[in-house]
């Protein structure tokens, strides 16, 4: 991962004593709350229902095992001995005093780690494959990319005062799991032509209450070039975007405005004046980033010492996780081992201030210290060797994180909901609770086969529920909870918007709903069919039947 | 209202003219930008200093030919939040050149001077109570910074590191 330098040390403690004269300017009332609120909201401090909640930016959801354990200890110190991993890439603590909270920046300084833009109307963390760097279908690590423009776009003093917030992800594999066509801007490494590698642009995609597919403004950037495109789009939206209705002001509104042919035009024109300048990233400076990145020295095993199916572990529940949670590493002899944070009945994505701990531990030991976070919440292990994953295996088990669910209806995406969150509708995370437990046997979890479900608490998409399989959002209709179910999306590269189902349903048979609606796949599947592919061919109408005949 | 200029507080001896007002013989004006573009020959050619007020919705890009002999470019924070005159100011100052006065006007906070700054900003009207040691002290926030702007004193992260050899800050 990368490793800071002293430079990046400085700028850290420099921050850390920024915003302590800024909480205690607030505490002394010198500054209003309404003065304070983009200040602490630039620092990822929330004020929620019942305290504040602090968003720690995990860069492109890649941490070490020391930073596990500072989060660990923040979670045991200042909070209730957990922390909530989210579809950010982040982590969030949910239980935080205003006052302790410069004590906490410290605390992350000390790891290298940061809350810088985790919120605001600003620049947002960046998000990246979860895979970068192992993954077998990777032209290049995104992460190089995803660190460039962390430190080109922290405290950028241009576009720290946005329309809203904005969001970059990228991706340098063929396979889109950084969902990128759903972010303010999505970046895709590829190979052109020539044989040179640089990035497909594209802008203007989100979720929210207006779910957009991105637009693709340039087929080929090069490499060079990157950060002074990006100013250019930031510079037409920090200038045009809508800022009369919060609603409307996210980069996806303008580009809808504009067309994105004009969108193009004017992001060329404002790159004409910013190509080849400041910006321009010379291979040195490059090198220089990508050399952070001491990554782990994989050697191939030479003539496969044990093939995963030799080893010597006759284990049926082994031999379950390794085909549920465990992807094939581009060194082979290795494998990407998945850490679902879902096991059956209980929150997405938290995890104790214990299993952090011990997962450090599991890093270091057989992961060469490399931890990601995923944006469907969970965990990954990207460099583990095939004759380790035993051991691990055994130990991810009395940790609770071994459940072979990846992908299945119990890995379920949920945001905090109205248990936390002052925006929601409707609660999100009981709901998800419920369908992991009725369809807590694993066997069936497996005949039913990919399938992923997502639930929102509001319209703000938090879960991203527009790109579920199945869909679920949470909304108030005269007091009570009911949800929105939507059937069919899907974040990567085949990219769709879920379609409504039907009316919205009652909290109290929503599970119920789910289970209507996996029973018609199940009578509606050929062989070997995926729920979404049943969903595609069928369309929405015959599940809309089963649903009415069963209300 | 106080305004801070070249780090000190100083006194303002413009006089901005609403639409209608005429145009007194002497003295230094600022006059909004539609007024500008309608009277241009004549307010050019008269005695004494010429400023334009901008709205943070207005192109500045119409005022390229004449940025030369216009002294100085108010514009405008409606509110703290809304940021469109970052972007206006360092397309003034980076992409057009623009070398006199640039004024932040509206509501201006002791911790937005810093990126005013950096964007090119070198005048503040400000309703803040210690105007000189807020500049002072947004001055000294950061010892470097990650990206290039418009008027940096400190120096980048990048250059420190030695991988790229960028001309750093005009004063």
């Amino acid at each position: 991962m990368y490793q800071y330098d002293q430079h990046d040390r400085a700028f850290l403690a420099d921050r850390v004593a920024l915003f302590r004269d800024q909480v205690a300017r607030r505490l002394t009332g010198v500054l209003s709350e309404e003065q304070f609120r983009p200040l602490r909201l630039q620092n990822g401090l929330y004020l929620q229902l019942h305290a504040y909640m602090l968003r720690v930016a995990v860069p492109y959801g890649t941490l070490n095992g020391r930073q596990l354990r500072a989060l660990a200890a923040i979670a045991r110190r200042y909070d209730r001995g957990y922390g909530h991993f989210t579809t950010r890439q982040n982590i969030q603590f949910n239980w935080i005093r205003l006052a302790d909270a410069p004590d906490i920046m410290a605390d992350l300084a000390a790891a290298d780690l940061h809350a810088i833009q985790t919120s605001g109307d600003c620049i947002r963390n960046v998000t990246a494959d979860q895979w970068a760097g192992a993954a077998r279908d990777e032209i290049e690590d995104p992460r190089i990319w995803c660190e460039i423009i962390r430190q080109w776009s922290t405290v950028h003093p241009e576009f720290s005062f946005l329309p809203r917030k904005f969001k970059i992800a990228v991706t340098g594999a063929a396979r889109d799991r950084a969902a990128v066509r759903f972010h303010d801007i999505g970046l895709r490494l590829l190979r052109n032509a020539d044989g040179e590698v640089g990035f497909e642009v594209l802008v203007g995609g989100g979720l929210g209450r207006t779910p957009v597919i991105g637009k693709v403004i340039r087929p080929f950037l090069p490499k060079a070039e990157l950060l002074a495109y990006l100013e250019a789009i930031m510079r037409v939206y920090n200038r045009h975007g809508r800022r009369d209705n919060p609603y409307k002001a996210r980069i996806k509104i303008l580009v809808n405005d504009l067309g994105s042919d004009e969108m193009r035009r004017q992001v060329e024109a404002e790159w004409e004046g910013l190509r080849g300048g400041d910006l321009r990233l010379d291979p040195d400076l490059v090198a220089e980033i990508a050399g952070r990145f001491a990554g782990p020295a994989l050697t191939p095993d030479p003539a496969p010492v044990r093939a995963v199916e030799d080893l010597p572990l006759i284990d049926p529940a082994f031999r379950r996780w390794l085909d549920a949670n465990t992807v094939a590493h581009r060194v082979p002899g290795h494998r990407i081992v998945n850490l679902p944070l879902k096991p059956i009945g209980a929150p997405p994505g938290d995890a104790s201030a214990a299993q952090m701990e011990a997962l450090a531990d599991l890093a270091e030991t057989y992961g060469h210290d490399d931890v990601r976070v995923t944006h469907e919440q969970n965990l990954v292990l990207p460099h583990v060797r095939e004759g380790d994953l035993p051991a691990l295996w055994r130990a991810l088990d009395g940790l609770g994180l071994a459940v072979p669910n990846l992908g299945l209806v119990s890995d379920i995406i949920a945001c905090p909901g109205l248990d936390y969150c002052t925006l929601a509708n409707a609660r999100s995370i009981p709901v998800a609770q419920a369908i992991s437990t009725r369809f807590a046997d694993l066997a069936r979890q497996q005949d039913i086969g990919e399938l992923r479900i997502k639930i929102s608490g509001c319209i703000n998409a938090c879960a991203h529920h527009h790109v579920g399989h199945i869909g679920i959002l949470g909304v108030e209709k005269a007091g009570a909870e009911f949800y929105q179910v939507t059937l069919g999306g899907e974040p990567g590269e085949g990219a769709s918007i879920g379609e409504l189902v039907g009316p919205a349903i009652p909290a109290a048979r929503i599970v119920a709903a789910v289970e209507t609606i996996i029973a018609g796949y199940l009578a509606f599947r050929r062989p070997g069919e995926r729920f979404l592919d049943t969903v595609r061919r069928v369309g929405v109408a015959p599940f809309r039947e089963r649903l009415d005949a069963a209300a | 209202m106080p305004l801070l200029k070249g780090g000190v507080e100083v006194a303002d001896g413009w006089r901005a003219l609403a639409d209608a007002e005429p145009v007194p013989a002497q003295g230094d004006v600022v006059v909004p930008l539609a007024r500008f573009l309608a009277e241009r020959e004549a307010l050019l050619a008269r005695g004494g200093k010429l400023g334009v007020r901008c709205r943070n919705t207005d192109a500045v890009e119409v005022l390229a030919p004449d940025l030369h002999r216009i002294d100085l470019i108010a514009l405008e924070f409606p509110r703290f939040g809304d940021g469109r005159a970052f972007t206006q100011a360092r397309v003034l100052r980076q992409r057009l050149g623009f070398q006199g006065e640039l004024r932040a006007t509206g509501e201006v906070l002791a911790d937005q001077l810093l990126h005013m700054g950096r964007c090119g900003f070198d005048a503040f009207a400000a309703a803040l109570p210690d105007l000189v040691a807020e500049w002072r002290k947004a001055g000294a926030s950061y010892r470097a910074y990650y990206q290039p702007a418009t008027a940096d004193q400190a120096p980048l992260i990048a250059a420190l590191r030695g991988g790229r050899r960028t001309p750093l800050a005009n004063p």
